[in-house]
């Protein structure tokens, strides 16, 4: 029988004690419909989400509501919207009671003092040019300027094939402001055009992901393995898609057969009784998903797969690590 | 020191269930760590507590799952469970 320590030397047996038993268990929650921008391929805004539900307005309920979230045995709040720094309050609900992480476009900072330790991930889809076609404006000016040197912060760089052959030099950017870096792909969901992926470009947008990675280590917060997942859609052999997604809400989820490698996750809308169908966009293509979130807890679901060989279970273990990183759960 | 039977049967469902290879119930190692060394995670365990209670008619609280850690253990919270007559 393959155990875990036939596989690894000492360093990475340590490594894989210091995640094995973290059991995350996230979930993501609509804190407002409103944004301060309207981006386009916004998932939220481009699916109708924003409409589905409205949005409660009790802050009492929202105590309520967490609580229960907590008994159900949700140990990370992912807060995402809209705009959550449009209602502080509501995130400071979730603060108040378990590890939060905050999505936001970085133009209102999250006050420090209210929140000093909460993660709060920067949106940033590209250089000015990308940023001023798909977002309206440069936000990386305004958000660069409120969270510089801020160690619970972080970009969540959004790369569009138009991209390609210049994302080093917005690692850089990121780097000269003391923050770092974690990069994923647009999904298009509002049929840009020119920013769908072709299999070309996704091979070289691999490569020059790992090439930051090995250029920019102290920077970026990757792995190469989640690379190729996500360029590749493949783990293991095996597609990524409908069948075999982690994030598609449970209660409402009705494949049949159900995955077996399930957490429980939800995501609600801002009602606080409307679940969306999964992690992102109710009409998006499961088969052009292009989610890092769903890429990455499809591979921590799947860690007994992946104690097959030595590179295998390394791979996993860097998945993890870098998803930890990402929401505190290990330094950086 | 927990009834043999249950030790075997325990053992036999977690290597059926986790479709483990190249192991018996005779050769597998009841001391070995289930999340260190096999790699079980809390999915696994609810598919196991899942079996265990089909088989023994016992609830395994989720929060009890951290100390589950090897299968001798689990043997002995189960024969606790059914001596306390749960
Ligand atoms: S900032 Fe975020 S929520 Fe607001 S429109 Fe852009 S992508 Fe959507
Ligand atoms: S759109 Fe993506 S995240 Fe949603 S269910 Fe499909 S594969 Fe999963």
């Amino acid at each position: 029988m393959i155990t875990v320590s036939s596989l690894l030397d000492d360093h990475w047996y340590q490594r894989y004690k210091a995640i094995s038993r973290l059991n995350i268990r996230s979930s993501i929650y609509d804190v407002t419909d409103r944004c301060n921008l309207r981006c386009k391929g916004c998932f939220f805004f481009s699916s109708g989400e924003h409409q589905v539900a409205s949005e409660e307005r009790d802050l009492e309920k929202w105590k309520v509501f967490v609580d229960n979230e907590m008994k159900r045995g949700v140990n990370l709040a992912i807060l995402i919207g809209g705009e959550p720094t449009l209602c502080l309050d509501r995130v400071e609900v979730f603060y108040q009671r378990l590890p939060s992480f905050c999505a936001t476009n970085g133009l209102i900072k999250v006050p420090r003092d209210r929140f000093p330790d909460m993660m709060v991930g920067i949106s940033l889809w590209g250089d000015a040019e990308d940023e001023k076609l798909l977002r309206g404006q440069d936000t990386f000016k305004i958000s660069s300027a409120n969270y510089a040197g801020d160690p619970h912060a972080y970009y969540l760089y959004t790369i569009t094939p138009k991209q390609l052959g210049k994302t080093e030099k917005i690692v850089k950017k990121i780097r000269d402001v003391g923050l770092k870096v974690h990069m994923q792909l647009l999904s298009n969901d509002e049929g840009v055009d020119g920013f769908s992926w072709t299999p070309e470009e996704l091979v070289a947008v691999r490569a020059e992901m790992d090439a930051l990675l090995d250029g920019y280590p102290e920077t970026v917060i990757s792995s190469k393995y989640y690379h190729e997942i996500i360029t590749t859609g493949t783990m293991l052999g095996r597609p990524f898609g409908w069948l075999e997604c982690p994030s598609v809400t449970e209660p409402i989820d009705k494949r049949t057969p159900r995955p077996k490698r399930l957490t429980n996750f939800i995501r609600w809308a801002s009602d606080l009784k409307t679940m969306h169908r999964c992690c992102t966009s109710e009409t998006r293509d499961c088969s052009t998903c292009k989610d890092g979130a769903a890429h990455m807890s499809w591979v921590m679901v799947n860690k007994r797969a992946h104690i097959r060989t030595t590179r295998d279970l390394q791979n996993w273990i860097e998945v993890y690590e870098m998803f930890a990183k990402l929401y505190q759960f290990i330094p950086w | 020191m927990s009834n043999q039977q249950t030790i075997k049967r325990i053992t036999e469902i977690i290597i059926n269930e986790l479709k483990l290879e190249d192991v018996t119930a005779e050769t597998f190692n009841v001391d070995l760590d289930l999340v260190d060394e096999v790699g079980i995670d809390s999915m696994d365990l609810a598919t196991i507590a899942l079996v265990l209670r089909d088989e023994y008619g016992i609830r395994i609280d989720e929060d009890d799952y951290p100390k589950l850690t090897t299968v001798r253990i689990i043997a002995a919270y189960i024969d606790d469970k059914i001596n306390q007559g749960e």
